[in-house]
């Protein structure tokens, strides 16, 4: 069985109520690089909220690591749109917001927290906020602010980080500077990714597999592999196999939109 | 001349202020010779309030304490009651109507209830000013906590965070500046409360003071009571505001920021 599973899964946030996601069935290997996109509103985050655990599914099937999810799963990690980051926290202790409440962590936390901090700078330092850990979140740029989110989200060693559109917010060059910075942090530790965009340069730049949803009710329309060499630098977005992959995305979501 | 910084200008506002309100009321109570018994001027009013310093700063002191006895009760149950609204949907929809029903009472026509239940004096000014203060300590604590963002929420939840986790960590740093923003208005309320129900019954405090002055038409000794009153007001006010400035300073980064 693949590390995560959705068997014909379908979700109403109410009961009779519209169907946010229909008919939904994929596989997504341990340490696969997957890309979620569609036009907005066709249930990407429900899919989240579906591998997370938050909510249940209405029909079908989710399973993750081998086992149906019933529940929240620590060995998730997420961020979002907004950093989120808590205003009264520094950068480092944002960052060791998640060893305060996940388990085995929590327990150790009073006897380790040194060695606890140490790992939280060497993953701040790996996003090159090496400097910034006693800093406030408003005393960092908007670039700096979602380094620091995705550093929480990875700190409690997750098996699988899960992403919804989080450089959606951010200029072109911090975007792709940040793209640079998740590639190499996926490529240094292995962890599985799903990446909720609307960008289809980011998804074929960053991704192993992509996936197009339709409008609402969302399913999944096309599945594409994304074959370029890795390690792959900025430069192959330059390239024509490059931008074959997005054309041909691009063409799916057209369609999409005027269905 | 030398020109005064928007700084020194700004600190020496309310006492220009105060002082010119000062000099246009002595100006028309002598100018159109307004008797004493119907409003007096702040020089005898000052005059009145020397000789009988000694019987003021006692009923003042005693007024003080009743409010803050008063202030301290309401802090407590406030927050705690602001902590239970704010974190269930269910039990705000219960409670508010019936919060917002007794702040729509005139504390005034509480008293005598109050007088029945405790006899005369200390105790239902202290009760008045609890009843009088609590409720912005409820609004404010119950609104910060349930203003907590859907997206933060979903990662805490997803990390298997625990309802008290979520209250902890979060809710409760996050109502801060709420909960200091409404200490500075629960005491000024509380001030309120104590003299009002000094006033009708009790045979100490400032608001005994005024009223028993105020029968032998005193009137010099009335408003020096009236301004005693106000001069507590807000040195209590201030006291807060210094207190939130200093706990909660990350709320009001706008005006400090570091650039």
């Amino acid at each position: 069985m693949s590390f995560v599973e959705f068997e014909n899964v379908s979700l109403r946030y109410s009961e009779g109520g519209p169907k946010a996601i229909e008919d939904v069935s994929l596989q997504i290997e341990e340490g696969e690089f997957v890309a979620v996109v569609g036009p907005s509103g066709c249930g990407k985050s429900t899919l989240m909220k579906l591998i997370s655990g938050l909510k249940p599914p209405s029909e079908g099937y989710v399973y993750v690591n081998g086992r149906q999810v019933g529940g929240p799963l620590s060995i998730v990690g997420m961020a979002f749109q907004a950093a989120n980051l808590l205003p009264w926290r520094t950068t480092l202790e944002n960052v060791m917001l998640p060893m305060e409440i996940v388990e085995p962590y929590r327990g150790q936390l009073r006897a380790r927290r040194k060695e606890f901090e140490e790992m939280a700078r060497e993953q701040l330092k790996r996003v090159g906020l090496g400097g910034f850990e006693d800093k406030y979140p408003w005393e960092l740029s908007g670039g700096m602010q979602q380094r620091a989110s995705i550093c929480r989200a990875l700190i409690h060693k997750p098996r699988l980080l899960m992403l919804d559109e989080p450089f959606g917010a951010l200029d072109a060059f911090t975007r792709e500077e940040l793209w640079c910075m998740l590639r190499d942090l996926w490529q240094q530790q292995p962890f599985t990714v799903i990446l909720v965009t609307h960008d289809l340069r980011e998804a074929v730049f960053l991704a192993d597999t992509v996936y197009v949803m339709s409008k609402r009710p969302g399913r999944i329309l096309v599945k594409r592999q994304i074959d370029l060499p890795r390690p792959r630098e900025l430069e192959v977005t330059y390239t024509d196999a490059f931008s074959a992959h997005v054309h041909v995305l691009r063409e799916a979501i057209g369609r999409v939109r005027e269905s | 001349m030398k020109k005064l910084s928007p700084k020194t200008i700004s600190r020496l506002a309310p006492w220009l202020l105060t002082l010119f309100v000062l000099v246009c009321w002595e100006a028309i109570c002598r100018g159109f010779s307004i008797p004493t018994y119907l409003m007096p001027a702040p020089s005898q009013i000052y005059t009145t309030g020397i000789e009988l310093a000694g019987p003021i700063m006692e009923h003042a002191t005693h007024t003080l304490l009743t409010t803050l006895a008063g202030f301290a009760v309401a802090v407590v149950v406030g927050a705690v009651l602001g902590m239970i609204v704010g974190s269930s949907p269910v039990i705000y929809k219960a409670v508010y109507p019936m919060l917002v029903g007794f702040n729509s009472v005139p504390k005034v026509a509480f008293v005598p209830v109050l007088v029945v239940w405790f006899g005369i004096g200390t105790v239902p000014a202290i009760l008045t000013a609890f009843l009088i203060s609590f409720f912005p300590v409820v609004v404010n604590v119950a609104a910060g906590l349930s203003t907590l963002e859907p997206e933060l929420e979903d990662v805490l939840r997803s990390l298997g965070a625990s309802r008290l986790d979520i209250l902890r960590k979060v809710g409760l740093p996050r109502s801060m500046p709420f909960f200091f923003a409404s200490l500075k208005v629960a005491i000024t309320l509380a001030f309120v409360g104590s003299v009002m129900s000094e006033t009708v019954a009790s045979n100490v405090g400032v608001g005994y003071l005024m009223m028993s002055a105020s029968s032998s038409m005193n009137m010099p000794l009335v408003f020096a009571g009236l301004i005693v009153i106000g001069i507590m007001g807000v040195i209590m006010y201030e006291l807060f505001a210094r207190l939130e400035r200093r706990l909660t300073g990350w709320a009001n980064r706008g005006q400090n920021a570091a650039h």
